[in-house]
């Protein structure tokens, strides 16, 4: 990029003639998203303000006032907030001992980690159905089907989300540095906490503001578990809309859930943009 | 090293063992013992069977999965393809148009798939576009999904490659379309490759868009193993997961293939 920006300091005059030449390039696939992401979320938005027989915010009023969204929205943020939680914990412990307390095959293992990331969350949750289900080895029967085992099941899943920035953040430390420190006598905790923390610190934060996006609109863990008195927003909207046909209201929760998740995702592209930019990706 | 005294050592990676294994080993374990199992009440199955697996072979999730294996792979390249092209085109442009570009094409992460699966009913179930209750609303909203991805994967690559490639070769007299063909492309094909590895893992797996768009007549492999759950069916659920989980690995490692054969070039 750096070369880029060279070249247009020199040669203005060129560069400009070349932005005449080649920004309509961008049309096609800009236009491919503004027709099939962009017009239908706008739709949405309509919709969500527009009962056949009333205009305006009536079907608002309704959901927001009703328990039920309101109940639905609370256990979506505790849920994620829960889960995000667990997973730092969960995916720092295990991503410091690969990266700093290493045994054979360490390496094998964060590979297996990038792996797990491409797998689809049901897959978790059916496995817990032969763990703790009714019928299955720890058979914990009511368990599974309460908020706690859907916040267990997002915990395993989501715990490598964080794993793979907090493993690229620990790669970066110097272990000169953590010698020095060492050396001059701080003990493994002081270490961790004064030298290793504070510089993975911008990408354990993008990665767990990832994971709570991803966690807050999760779908697959809650429709496959079908707890009967855990409803999230995610699963609000598909019931409104597949199971009852209610589309107005199931719009309105779909706004109020892109705002959710909006506002994390801000966050997360500036701690991304800011800090370190192995955290970037999964994306 | 963080830790020097071996018992510190061997205490933490037990605890280690024991989460890792519990997280990310189990789950796995797990799905491929029920998916050979015959009957499982106690600690392991009772009865071990090839029959999920000949009957998830056929009929109802042989053509789910068919359907799964095409929604992947179009849907992958028609994304990988639209992502690639936004990546480079959004490169030549004026740096405010692409900054708002970017932010354009990285929107779609923070819609979840069911809401834009609810957009996608509720645009298409109408006039000018009605093509609700077709596969192609299904792969539409894959495309779209998968979309933001690739963009981000090929856009991030572009960002690390050096201009100076492009210039000299520019500098020798190649036309825009050669620099492209000749420099551009085969400098990107590792990052192009991977991004579509995960477009296709992404694909086959998906399921919040899926369940709200899905026609009776092309239900992807993730849908019907929902419904075989829902059922009871949990065995044959597991078979296909697992192979779900094959076919998935078996094209990222064909597509990892052709990614190191284009950089040994």
């Amino acid at each position: 990029m750096t070369g880029l920006a060279l070249a247009a300091a020199t040669t203005p005059a060129r560069r400009q003639e070349k932005h005449r030449r080649h920004g309509w390039l961008l049309l096609p696939p800009v236009l491919v998203l503004l027709g099939f992401f962009g017009y239908p979320l706008v739709l949405v938005v309509l919709q969500s303000l527009d009962a056949s027989t009333r205009f305006g915010l009536s079907v608002w009023l309704d959901v927001l006032g009703s328990a039920e969204f309101r109940d639905a929205a609370w256990k979506t943020v505790a849920l994620a907030l829960g889960a995000t939680a667990g997973c730092v914990v969960l995916g720092t412990f295990l991503a410091l001992v690969i990266a700093f307390v290493p045994f054979p095959g360490a390496r094998t293992l964060s590979r297996l980690v990038d792996t797990v990331l491409a797998f689809p969350s049901f897959l978790i949750a059916l496995a817990f159905t032969f763990i703790y289900g009714s019928a299955g080895i720890l058979g914990a029967g009511g368990f599974l089907y309460s908020p706690f085992g859907i916040l267990l099941a997002e915990i395993t899943f989501y715990t490598p989300f964080v794993m793979r920035p907090a493993l690229a953040a620990f790669g970066q430390v110097s272990s000169a540095q953590m010698e020095v420190a060492a050396s001059l006598g701080a003990k493994p905790g002081r270490v961790l906490r004064q030298v290793i923390l504070p510089e993975a610190l911008p990408s354990l934060a993008s990665g767990a503001c990832l994971t709570m996006l991803l966690a807050m609109n999760e779908f697959g863990i809650v429709l496959f578990l079908g707890a009967k008195d855990v409803t999230t927003l995610p699963m609000l909207v598909y019931g409104k809309g597949i199971v009852t046909f209610d589309f107005p209201q199931a719009c309105v929760i779909a706004v109020v859930n892109v705002v959710f998740s909006l506002a994390l995702y801000g966050t997360y592209r500036r701690l991304a943009n800011g800090g370190g930019r192995a955290a970037v990706d999964k994306a | 090293m963080l830790l020097w005294t071996r018992r510190s050592r061997i205490l933490l990676w037990a605890v280690f063992a024991v989460l890792f294994v519990a997280i990310v080993l189990a789950p796995l374990l797990m799905i491929v013992l029920a998916s050979v199992a015959g009957n499982w009440t106690g600690l392991l199955p009772g009865a071990l069977t090839g029959s999920n697996f000949a009957q998830a072979l056929s009929g109802e999730t042989f053509a789910s999965l068919s359907v799964s294996i095409q929604t992947g792979v179009i849907a992958s390249v028609v994304s990988v393809v639209l992502g690639t092209w936004a990546a480079l085109a959004s490169q030549a442009a004026a740096p405010r148009l692409k900054k708002a570009v970017d932010t354009l094409f990285h929107l779609p992460i923070a819609v979840p798939s069911v809401v834009l699966g609810l957009a996608l009913l509720v645009a298409f179930s109408r006039p000018p576009l009605a093509f609700n209750g077709t596969r192609w609303i299904v792969l539409l909203g894959h495309v779209m999904i998968l979309l933001p991805f690739s963009y981000s994967t090929v856009s991030a690559a572009i960002a690390r490659m050096d201009p100076l490639l492009a210039q000299a070769a520019a500098s020798l007299g190649a036309g825009p379309v050669r620099v492209l063909l000749r420099v551009r492309l085969p400098v990107l094909l590792p990052s192009i490759s991977a991004s579509a590895s995960l477009a296709l893992a992404m694909s086959m797996g998906e399921l919040g868009a899926t369940m709200m768009l899905y026609p009776p007549d092309w239900r992807t492999l993730p849908a019907s193993i929902f419904a075989l759950t829902d059922r009871g069916q949990v065995f044959l659920a597991s078979a296909s997961t697992v192979l779900l989980l094959a076919v998935t690995l078996a094209g990222v490692v064909l597509l990892g293939l052709a990614r190191g054969r284009g950089t040994q070039r």
